[in-house]
């Protein structure tokens, strides 16, 4: 049992903690406060944190210059439809991994990781080209296939680590009640790995959203996710403050949302089992 | 029908021959139990008939049809295994419907055969609840359940009384017993502890290192066991082994004697020793001597009341009837 | 041991994941392979020239690669020293009882979920700016004159960014691990007469080793490719001071329409990486065991 822990210390500790965890926030704390300014205020020397005169301006110009919705609406089907298509491909393969292993399958995995390892940039032209001739360069689907690919090594290996937990006796008796593969699969295994692929996709849709390599070097305007949004304010545009926080807010505040909801279950899947 | 043959069966992993080549014959309706120590292959054996291993020579015959190459959910055989394997995910009622459910029932059957099997189990008061919220006893029962709904040719046991507690073994045996007397299938059951092997059984198959070293009634196990190993694996206390000249007036290599055939006299005896340690159990008191000739220690079955205590001298006398002989090789001579 | 019958399962179902990776991998590479031995320029389409390893050659002795090569190893290093060493005192922070603690570690990790894209335009304008950003205002505030951090410092600033980004994931996987220890161990150390220091260093480091290394595989990867970073801020500027082998290899081949140069940098950099991979997974091949 812990002990007492005098009163003094704890206050000075939370202190210290709170004013850590205050300053670790404060830039996106104040990018959110700036997208409710005007753009007088934004730049106004001394800055005010919170007596200013609340708009929603921005929000609305961002919308309209840059349409966010549309940005927005690409970058949830490239995530969701990259992480789901992962799972899709990668539940079998950990299935095979965690339940059926070989003298292999170590390396095996170790390799799948390692692909994750090669720079993406030095097989962007090749990628570049081939997307140009199949016509995939800036589509929602050539993007949804790399994320897809890029991912796929980690998610196979969450999902693996958390089936690995699995006692195989479960799958056992699901054979000898006389399941197929199929069913053994779907009524058993991923009911019991509800969690772990929760959290599995829930990490993959944070990495899909943020990726910003392939998102920025494979799209122009009709597939482009919020990666690329945000990086058209990178131009003096983007020198208005207030609009660039306002699309800045808009960028990040969906993932934000689930990321601390989840955050429990992702910390987990993180490390890939190896810190429980 | 419930009736299994194995012929010339063996089984390897890698370089680690786990079973040796063995013959054995269960006929329907039988309660075979597998015993032996740890690493002996009782249960990778089990698992060669439930078709969860591959055998690596031989073949299994269930009701005469060769069985060797079926997958596990094809070979009508249910099983319990040792840490129950219950679906947590699904409430008790569905954990004994799945195997229904698989066979592709419809719903109002399914549920008339798990109402019937749980109340068999007592278990109708806990149909809704999860796996988690039950006792180690309750789930050992549904994990039954979940065997008996399909009248399955054969039950196969894993060790299935290890995770309780002493007082709930010998419950869930009288249980298992019962329940193979109500439903006259096969059964075949894995332990490593003699005392369930003797109580349960009709006929016993006792391994060591891959090797069947004999199969026969509990009785003829404890009477006539075939071999040093099995007459020191079966009956508990174990039995006493001496070798020497104790031996040679038997006209053996070793003689065996079980702590329950010697007589003890504190005046005179065959063997003279003095008490290391007396544990009265109430009913019982086994006294633990050291042998004067140096030859090790002897149990002793002594009656509730007896009262020796440590440092005692005794003289210990074998009933002559009941001393076992073995040859040099550990082999029983008639 | 599995049965044969499940053992070829096991190889169809698995082998989806790996046939799209082996493309993946194989197919640009080979490509990239083939590019790299080319003279290859997007603005001479049709032009493509056998000219074997002279793009390499031409790679190598770039001063601007070996520029590439020093500030990825500086980025890597340095964001891996910052967040490492400030992940573990922070875990410990929050490892203490605490009000609010489940608030504190929402604020702390938040973070990790901003896209690298916001992070770095939020960064460079607000707060770096050397006029109106909200560092200036500060030492405007104190009478000091403003620093022009990407001017003067460029590339410290952008590990500043980068480990900003990072702390959050090294601390929440380092506190997990710190809440796993056994509190007996540390309970039975102090009945030994070791001090705070020594159960840290004896007890406390010895139990994180696990996730140490966890965070400095996870990061590794995902650092030697950092791009948007650089991209929004600096555009690898000024000069070579903030170019890294992604960013320089992606300014061959995109920027100066060099397709064989950039190749020839890629394939530089997949063996490069190969290297550090090759270390990374015997370190974590054998922490991640058991």
């Amino acid at each position: 049992m812990a002990r007492n822990v005098t009163p003094a210390r704890k206050a000075t500790m939370t202190a210290i903690a709170w004013i850590i965890g205050l300053a670790i926030f404060f830039p996106i704390l104040w990018t959110i406060l700036t997208s409710f300014k005007t753009e007088a205020e934004a730049i106004a020397s001394p800055p005010s944190f919170v007596l200013f005169d609340w708009t929603l301006e921005n929000f609305s110009i961002v919308q309209e210059r840059s349409d966010y919705f549309r940005h927005f609406l690409n970058s949830v089907i490239i995530s969701v439809g990259s992480t789901v298509l992962g799972l899709i491909i990668a539940i079998p393969a950990a299935w095979s991994m965690a339940f059926v292993p070989t003298k292999r399958t170590k390396h095996v995995l170790m390799w799948m990781l390692s692909t994750k390892m090669l720079p993406p940039v030095g097989v962007l032209v090749p990628i570049y080209l081939i997307f140009r001739d199949a016509g995939l360069l800036d589509t929602q689907a050539g993007l949804v296939i790399v994320l897809t690919l890029i991912n796929l090594p980690i998610i196979i290996w969450m999902l693996y680590t958390y089936f690995k937990e699995i006692p195989v006796e479960i799958l056992e008796a699901a054979r000898m009640d006389g399941a197929t593969l199929r069913s053994e699969i779907l009524y058993v295994l991923t009911p019991m790995a509800v969690p772990g692929i929760a959290s599995t996709l829930l990490l993959n849709i944070i990495l899909a959203w943020n990726e910003a390599f392939w998102t920025l070097n494979l799209t122009a305007a009709k597939a482009a996710p919020l990666t690329a949004f945000i990086a058209a304010y990178s131009s003096p545009e983007g020198l208005f403050y207030a609009k660039l926080s306002a699309a800045s807010t808009l960028a990040i505040a969906p993932i934000l949302v689930m990321g601390w909801f989840s955050q429990r279950q992702l910390v987990r899947g993180l490390t890939f089992g190896a810190v429980k | 029908m419930g009736q299994i043959r194995l012929n010339e069966v063996s089984k390897s992993f890698g370089d680690v021959e786990v079973i040796r080549p063995l013959d054995l014959e269960i006929s329907d309706g039988e309660f075979v139990v597998f015993v032996g120590p740890s690493g002996c292959g009782k249960s990778t054996l089990l698992r060669l008939i439930a078709g969860l291993e591959d055998v690596t020579s031989g073949r299994i015959e269930i009701d005469g049809a060769d069985a060797t190459a079926v997958p596990p959910a094809k070979r009508r055989l249910a099983m319990v295994f040792q840490s129950y394997a219950l679906y947590p995910h699904m409430s008790v009622r569905k954990n004994i419907a799945f195997p229904l459910r698989m066979a592709g029932l419809g719903k109002d059957e399914q549920m008339r055969k798990v109402e019937a099997a749980a109340k068999t189990l007592n278990l109708t008061e806990y149909l809704d609840r999860r796996p988690r919220q039950l006792s180690g006893g309750q789930r050992q029962r549904v994990a039954i359940g979940r065997a008996i709904v399909r009248d399955p040719t054969a039950f196969l046991f894993d060790e299935p009384l290890s995770n309780l507690d002493a007082a709930l073994r010998v419950n869930m045996r009288l249980e298992i017993s019962e329940l193979h007397q109500n439903l006259e299938t096969t059964m075949v059951y894995v332990t490593h502890d003699q005392v369930e092997a003797m109580t349960m059984a009709e006929k016993i198959v006792v391994l060591q290192e891959g090797v069947i070293e004999q199969v026969g009634s509990p009785m003829e196990l404890y009477s006539a066991p075939r071999n040093r190993f099995v007459a020191g694996f079966i009956g508990s206390p174990t039995m006493n082994f001496a070798n020497g000249e104790k031996a040679a007036g038997h006209g053996a290599h070793s003689i065996g004697i079980r702590p329950e055939h010697l007589s003890i006299s504190t005046t005179d005896g065959a063997w003279r020793g003095t008490v290391g340690v007396a544990e009265h159990l109430g009913s019982d008191t086994y006294l633990y001597v050291h042998l004067a000739d140096g030859q090790g220690t002897f149990t002793v079955r002594a009656g509730g009341e007896y009262g020796a205590s440590h440092g005692d001298t005794v003289y210990l006398t074998p009933d002559p009837a009941k001393i076992h002989r073995f040859d040099a090789a550990g082999l029983r001579i008639e | 041991m599995p049965t044969q019958h499940s053992r070829v399962k096991a190889r169809l179902m698995i082998s989806p994941a790996v046939l799209l990776l082996l493309g993946w991998m194989l197919i640009p590479l080979g490509l990239t392979v083939y590019f790299s031995l080319l003279r290859y320029n997007l603005l001479m389409p049709g032009m493509e020239q056998w000219t074997g390893l002279t793009n390499y050659r031409y790679f190598l002795t770039d001063p601007a690669f070996f520029d590439a090569l020093r500030n990825t190893l500086v980025l890597v290093v340095g964001v891996l020293a910052i967040t490492v060493i400030g992940g573990v005192l922070l875990a410990l922070l929050l490892d203490q009882p605490i009000w609010g603690q489940g608030i504190v570690r929402v604020l702390v990790i938040a973070p990790f979920f901003i896209m690298p894209t916001v992070s770095a335009l939020v960064w460079k304008n607000m707060f770096m700016n050397p006029v109106s950003g909200l560092f200036a205002h500060a030492a405007k505030g104190l009478g000091l004159e403003p620093f022009d951090f990407l001017a003067h410092a460029p590339l410290f600033s952008i590990i500043l960014m980068v480990s900003w980004q990072w702390l959050p994931f090294a601390t929440l996987i380092l506190l997990t691990a710190l809440q796993s220890l056994d509190s007996e161990q540390l309970e039975a150390s102090e009945m030994d007469g070791a001090n705070y220091v020594n159960r840290f260093f004896f007890i406390v480091l010895p139990h994180l080793a696990r996730a140490i290394t966890v965070v400095i595989l996870i990061q590794t990867i995902f650092l030697l490719s950092i791009f948007a970073e650089i991209l929004v801020t600096t555009t690898g500027g000024p000069g070579t001071a903030t170019t890294n082998l992604t960013f320089l290899i992606y300014a061959q081949s995109l920027l100066h329409f060099d397709v064989g140069g950039g190749a020839a940098g890629g394939i530089i950099a997949i063996i490069l990486a190969n290297i550090v991979a090759i270390f990374l997974m015997r370190m974590i091949g054998k922490n991640l065991d058991a």
